[in-house]
């Protein structure tokens, strides 16, 4: 061991070195930081013994306690699931009315509902269920498969165009895009929905469009353009338009013949939380 | 345990004496300019134990307010079955703080500003009156310093038994002494934190939980926490922390005036000082015979002859401390005294001391402390027991139905803040509307009652829709809640939307 160095100023060691006449002082680390050092490592090793650590090839060490995070959250909602059950069991059995009637299971379900709302539906229909282009509003009184409780609720188990064999089905025709009517016919057809819903139009294309609506519309949407719930055949007569209001919207509509998808939820999501979100989604204010 | 060790009577050894009978003691103020460094590392202090009429009210104060915060959380106080029964309570998991009569929901937390700006404005009053009678008589941490170093007195004996216990190698006794000394203080520590998870807890159960090993973790970490925080702060500590760590000192020299009663050495009197021997004349010097005592008997370890320093907490031990001589040399007490610096300049320009409470700030602070006090009153009095919340649906803002009329709907939460269930009469006015809607509940009129638990939340949604021809005029309306004669109201707005 060389001869301490010791410099005169601070009357401390110097690790030796030096750079042009300066030395580097080697301050011995403060004794708190020294005392906390050591003690986390000794922490650590304890940490070691108790909880799990090491990994190895297949498993890894596992801790004295055996404890696991993931044990620890499903425990909570195996203990959730639990404390929900006397009220999830009530949902079960309640028919659709009797929640309505029911304060305490009508909270618990739009509770229940408005979390399923926001995992499953606000993606596609808005957090407040506003709606999007091409994405029903469910706030409004609007329907297009009825609006109903029990008709929400068939919507939400089946779907729309979707893949269950009881699905709402219906398909609106490219008339357009397909080559079923000529483009003139389709700006006819444009001018006539825009008169039946009250708006100004040219009269001489309402005309020419008449017959053609009743040879080609009318099936689904019906002679009187008030659509058909049955066939998720949307009112024409009314402010709403799921694809828009403008004679471009309504055009493009006829040439392409847009359908949107709703996934069939039955199966997916629980009898129950199909209820409670039935029951949420007609307490939005649009319900029947 | 018990060792009041003979040698406290003794004379400290090597300084000699001050006067006849009165023992200069060695103790040197540990923050005087002498031995003022940059970088200085802590000088220990062992401060000799006071007796006199501060020292007395210092004791009365430390009892009052260890009284006050250990028995506090047993008071129990009647609130029927809706609350619980403990007289003072922060209740977190029900969102409460009970306090006697007054119980506090989170939204009326400005109650607690309220208390906190009276809080310190008492302490600026009390400051430009008095100096720091907070931090020399009920700071908690000058408490409970106190406190601890009289378990060290009581175990390791006074200022020179424990000085000389220090410097003593260690011995069995020693070790016995420290280590018991430490036990005693770890107790006062653990019964401290202990005490304060009562305020948060129904404090019989929880007594009988930490006991039995039922009790919440965070319990047992509270007051593992305030348990050491108290042993760090209180017994290892102490003056460090008013000195370092606390900002009180810091900003009360802004807050203080030369009028303010701090201890004050008259150094019109004192001066010059120097020992004194019996028989000699007093003429032509002070009475200071220099003999340290105020020194030693200082918490913080410094000499109140330097005049005033933040260090100083304003205890007045140093007082009792010099009477005490002053009584030995026959001289008249007080040379050490609650006074002001303008009185000493009074005094040096050879006129008659005054003391000048109505002051512009004392005035001014005494204002404010009345102000808001009598504003927290007021509220307090005239607090509502029931209360609304209205929240406007945003998303949507508004929804357009088929036929043109536009719905807004609304989140309503009523209130009870009584003891007792009450029905409540939910109004909804000025607004011309086709249809008032509450869900679960079919339509409203003009209002419908609606029962709401003791001291809870209910909440309700309210549709409104308006007809088209009637939008251009809605803008707002407004929702009341009432019982008898008590009534809330909350103006609210109607969206209309683009009416096309």
């Amino acid at each position: 061991m060389a001869r301490k160095d010791v410099d005169e100023i601070s009357g401390t060691e110097t690790t030796g070195h030096e750079w042009d006449g300066i030395k580097e002082l080697d301050t011995p680390m403060p004794r708190w930081w020294l005392g906390m050092f050591w003690a986390t490592i000794v922490w650590a090793i304890g940490y070691w013994i108790v909880y799990p650590a090491w990994p190895g090839i297949t498993s890894y060490t596992h801790g004295v306690l055996d404890h696991s995070q993931r044990d620890e959250v499903m425990a909570n909602v195996a203990a959730l699931k639990a404390a929900r059950a006397v009220q999830e069991k009530a949902l079960a059995k309640a028919s659709l009315a009797d929640i309505q009637k029911n304060p305490d299971l009508l909270q618990f379900a739009m509770a229940e509902g408005k979390t399923a709302f926001g995992d499953n539906c606000a993606p596609c229909h808005g957090a407040g269920g506003q709606g999007a282009h091409g994405y029903p509003n469910l706030n409004d009184d609007v329907w297009l498969w009825g609006g109903k409780l029990s008709d929400i609720q068939h919507t939400i188990t089946v779907g729309v165009r979707s893949t269950s064999p009881e699905t709402r089905q219906s398909q609106m025709p490219a008339f357009g895009r397909d080559g079923v009517l000529k483009p003139a016919q389709v700006d006819d057809l444009v001018e006539y929905v825009v008169h039946i819903s009250g708006r100004p139009a040219d009269a001489r294309a309402i005309r020419r469009a008449t017959a053609l609506f009743a040879d080609n519309c009318a099936a689904c949407h019906r002679q009187d353009g008030k659509g058909n719930r049955t066939m998720g055949a949307p009112n024409l007569t009314d402010n709403e338009w799921e694809y828009g209001a403008t004679r471009d919207d309504i055009r493009d509509q006829i040439w392409n013949g847009h359908g949107g998808v709703m996934p069939t939820w039955g199966g997916r999501l629980s009898p129950e939380e199909i209820k409670a979100l039935a029951v949420y989604v007609h307490n939005l204010g649009g319900g029947e | 345990m018990h060792t009041v060790i003979s040698s406290d009577k003794q004379p400290d050894k090597p300084a000699g004496m001050a006067a006849d009978g009165v023992a200069r003691s060695d103790a040197v103020a540990t923050n005087s300019a002498a031995n003022r460094k940059l970088y200085k590392s802590r000088v220990p202090i062992y401060p000799k134990e006071a007796e006199g009429h501060y020292r007395s009210m210092k004791w009365a104060m430390m009892a009052f307010t260890l009284t006050i915060y250990y028995v506090t959380p047993w008071l129990r106080w009647n609130r029927g079955a809706s609350a619980p029964n403990q007289a003072v309570l922060v209740d977190l998991a029900h969102e409460r703080f009970y306090f006697f009569f007054i119980e506090i929901w989170p939204q009326e937390v400005y109650y607690i500003t309220g208390l906190l700006i009276l809080s310190a404005v008492a302490l600026f009053l009390v400051n430009a009156l008095f100096g720091r009678l907070w931090c020399g008589y009920s700071c908690p941490q000058t408490v409970w310093t106190d406190l601890f170093i009289w378990v060290e007195t009581k175990i390791e004996g006074d200022r020179n038994a424990r000085m000389r216990l220090a410097a003593a190698p260690w011995s069995v006794g020693k070790i016995a002494k420290r280590v018991s000394k430490h036990a005693v203080w770890l107790m006062f520590a653990v019964a401290t934190g202990g005490a304060w998870v009562f305020y948060y807890n129904d404090a019989p159960t929880l007594l009988h939980q930490l006991f039995n090993g039922t009790a919440s973790l965070s319990n047992y970490f509270a007051v593992a926490g305030l348990a050491f925080t108290t042993y760090t702060l209180g017994g290892l500590m102490r003056e460090q922390v008013c000195t370092y760590m606390c900002p009180w000192p810091r900003i009360q020299a802004a807050m203080t005036d030369n009028e303010a009663l701090c201890v004050t050495y008259r150094r019109d009197r004192g001066e010059p000082r120097g020992a004194h021997k019996k028989g000699e004349s007093w003429d032509g010097r002070g009475s200071c015979i220099d003999c340290n005592q105020c020194v030693a008997v200082c918490p913080m370890g410094i000499d109140i002859r330097d005049g005033a320093q933040l260090e100083c907490i304003n205890c007045g031990l140093c007082v009792d401390a010099c009477d005490d001589v002053m009584g030995k040399i026959g001289q008249p007490s007080r040379l050490i005294a609650y006074d002001t610096e303008a009185n000493i300049l009074r005094r040096q320009a050879g006129k008659a001391s005054r003391y000048r409470f109505m002051r512009p700030r004392t005035i001014l602070y005494a204002g404010i402390l009345a102000g808001v006090s009598a504003i927290m009153l007021l509220t307090l009095t005239f607090r509502h027991t029931l209360d609304l919340d209205v929240i406007r649906d945003r998303n949507p803002d508004h929804v357009r139905l088929t036929d043109g009329a536009v719905r807004n709907a609304y989140t309503i939460k009523l209130m009870n803040r009584s003891g007792q269930a009450r029905t409540l009469k939910l109004g909804v006015s000025g607004i011309k509307a086709r249809q008032i809607r509450l869900i679960g509940d079919g339509e409203i009129v003009s209002s419908v009652p609606l029962s709401v638990e003791a001291d809870k939340v209910r909440t309700v949604r309210i549709l409104v829709t308006v007809a088209p021809a009637d939008l251009s005029t809605s803008r707002s309306l407004t929702f009341s809640l009432a019982d008898g004669n008590e009534k809330r109201e909350v103006q609210t707005v109607f969206v209309p939307g683009d009416a096309r």
